[in-house]
């Protein structure tokens, strides 16, 4: 029996590491820190001034980002709402969806749980890996989903990119290219100081992926010590019964 | 029975409902071998899921709304803004997945303990038409959430039925309601998925509970504890279920207990295996994701269904596949019914059946690259092959001599 669960784990375990294998472009990491209250407030103030004009995040309530974030109701209301909605309100957005198609080709997608979809390394990379493309009508374009709808709204602060192409050749002879880019125009940020903001803001779209993540977290140790208290007690009580079983 | 506690309200009760009689004859003085192992805990651990997910279902639907138009956004709803919606989501969606592990391991237990062998094919039949609907169940409450994966799943699962030659077209519209998965399509998943499948599942469950009670339990000897009684006609090797078995029960729900919430707590999406990142993007029938694939409970299914190349075949061998479960008892005609007393030939045709089903299960997950085609063919042979051995195995193997008695 020992010996076929050993060859069940032992013919598992490859596919943890084929499990593990990624395609598409590289991606940095983005290194959030979940538990970083300010990042998270910061995050808020980047979605809520550099996204939620286009895109909307219609199943979050402000209130519940007030409350989470620890801004005051007052606060979220005077400084984070810009559609004259209410602080019970959900983040929906006031540009029609037939005016984002006209602009964008495509109607920009709703970003509630957009960091549970695309993960937070692809949001991270994503947001820096913007370069000039005159060849587009919106002037940009970015290494991680070429030919985005998306224009670089960011490029005040982050200032623009430009593709370096470099050509490297492998040992079996076969030429690889690799595209990296070079900042052309310095922003309103330093390049630290903007993969610092990346960071909030993909910190607080991980957040509002899932409100309930650090609630979530901090119940499962108490769940789960609770219940190796039980263990103990469990298996006192079997071992009991179980003395009078020869 | 029952006649211990003739008074008070239990005789009322007992006078016109046996209900002493059930206690007595279920649990209480149900005699169950001694010697069951940890194999043996995944029979009430499916019973307590089954349990917990009608529970958590039953309060998913006060939140739920079955419209193409709602339902992605209802379950965020439940999420974030209903309390402690999140857990009961979360219960749900990692216990799907955990029935799963547990009745296929609850499966492999019955295979490697003969425990489908006479007089139990009755007990091994319920038991795989329970698992047929778990299926149909896992498979239309995937479609709930109504995101990408779910959507496209669907599509792809339904079409399947378009494969039978003849009706094919006309059943799979009959069964989406639509030319696409659509509305009408969510409507009656959820129709089926909270009522009428489970009501058919609870009445297996019966069924198969009743079937091993008349019978009684096999062990991981494979020894018929009925044949040795003592004077009062108890079984010499049998203890009452309860309190011996549930007490150990509840020591095997705990230790479960405790890996559900890990996975509840730490992990619900499990690394994409039991919430997969594409369901989080709305249901888009104009946007094809680029890799479908189904839940892992049914990738071995899937990878049998690819590696041939027919469609039509395809689904046949899926089929096949699963119904060859059902022929098992009678498959498989060695008098020596445990994996303890087989020859090493049974026992090498049982690893290669299990590499195979896992082998199976990571190439469904895979893009069919020619590699992984092949890889899949063979695996699907050896899949077959191993119940086409089990027919011949019997006859040249060395078994060992089975003990009359348990032991340890």
């Amino acid at each position: 029996m020992k010996k076929q669960i050993i060859a069940i784990l032992l013919t598992i375990a490859p596919l943890w590491v084929f499990a593990a294998g990624s395609q598409g472009p590289h991606l940095d990491k983005a290194n959030i820190d979940p538990n970083n209250i300010q990042s998270l407030q910061r995050g808020a103030g980047l979605f809520v001034n550099y996204c939620l004009s286009c895109h909307s995040a219609s199943l979050m309530r402000y209130e519940h980002m007030g409350k989470d974030l620890g801004i005051e109701e007052t606060m979220v209301s005077e400084n984070l709402i810009f559609t004259g909605g209410k602080i019970g309100d959900l983040m929906t957005v006031a540009t029609a969806p037939a005016d984002s198609k006209t602009w964008f080709g495509t109607v920009p997608p709703d970003l509630t749980v957009i960091a549970r979809a695309r993960g937070v390394d692809w949001l991270y990379t994503y947001l820096r890996s913007f370069y000039r493309d005159d060849s587009r009508h919106i002037g940009t374009n970015n290494l991680v989903f070429p030919d985005v709808g998306m224009p670089n709204v960011l490029w005040e602060l982050q200032g623009v990119q430009e593709p370096v192409i470099t050509t490297r050749k492998e040992q079996d002879g076969t030429r690889t290219k690799e595209v990296s880019l070079e900042l052309v125009e310095p922003g309103l940020l330093t390049p630290t100081e903007f993969d610092r903001a990346v960071r909030d803001l993909v910190n607080y779209l991980d957040y509002m992926g899932e409100p309930a993540k650090h609630e979530r977290r901090e119940l499962g140790t108490k769940v789960i010590l609770f219940l190796l208290m039980f263990l103990v007690l469990a298996y006192l009580l079997k071992r009991e019964f179980w003395k009078d079983v020869h | 029975m029952g006649e211990k506690w003739n008074k008070g309200l239990l005789g009322w009760i007992d006078a016109r409902f046996p209900l002493s009689k059930m206690w007595y004859e279920h649990l209480a003085e149900y005699y169950a071998p001694k010697n069951f192992n940890f194999w043996y805990y995944f029979g009430s651990l499916a019973l307590m899921v089954l349990v917990l997910q009608i529970l958590t279902g039953v309060w998913l639907t006060m939140n739920y709304k079955p419209d193409a138009g709602m339902a992605f956004n209802s379950v965020e709803y439940i999420m974030r803004d209903v309390n402690w919606g999140w857990l009961i989501r979360y219960m749900h969606s990692t216990g799907a997945s955990m029935f799963f592990i547990v009745v296929y391991l609850h499966m492999f237990r019955g295979l490697i303990y003969g425990s489908f062998k006479k007089p139990r094919e009755l007990i091994w039949i319920f038991g795989m038409i329970i698992y047929v609907c778990l299926m149909a169940e896992a498979f239309m409450g995937y479609l709930l959430p109504w995101g990408q994966m779910s959507y496209w799943g669907a599509q792809v699962i339904i079409s399947l039925f378009g494969a039978i030659p003849g009706i094919g077209d006309a059943l799979a519209l009959w069964i989406r309601g639509d030319f696409v998965v659509a509305d009408a399509t969510l409507n009656r998943f959820f129709a089926f998925h909270v009522i009428a499948v489970p009501i058919v599942l609870l009445a297996l469950v019966v069924l198969h509970i009743l079937a091993l009670h008349e019978v009684g339990s096999n062990n991981p000897d494979g020894v018929e504890i009925k044949k040795h009684k003592d004077e009062n006609g108890i079984p010499l090797d049998g203890i009452p279920f309860h309190p011996y078995y549930t007490v150990k029960d509840i020591v095997g729900v705990v230790v479960f207990l405790i890996i559900f919430s890990i996975i509840v707590f730490f992990m619900p999406e499990m690394g994409g295996w039991f919430l997969e990142r594409d369901n989080f993007i709305p249901a888009d029938p104009l946007k094809t994701p680029e890799h479908i694939v189904p839940l892992w409970y049914f990738t071995p299914f899937y990878a049998i269904l690819r590696a041939v190349p027919d469609k039509f075949l395809g689904v046949v061998a899926m089929g096949g596949a699963i119904f060859v479960l059902f022929l098992l008892p009678w498959l498989d005609r060695s008098p020596v019914r445990s994996i303890r007393y087989r020859g090493s030939i049974y026992k090498i045709a049982i690893g290669v059946f299990v590499i195979s089903f896992i082998a199976l299960g990571y190439l469904g997950t895979q893009p069919a690259t020619t590699l992984y085609t092949n890889l899949a063919r063979f695996f699907s042979l050896m899949y077959f092959g191993f119940f086409a051995s089990l027919l011949i195995i019997p006859r040249f193997e060395k078994t060992k001599p089975v003990p009359d008695r348990v032991t340890s």
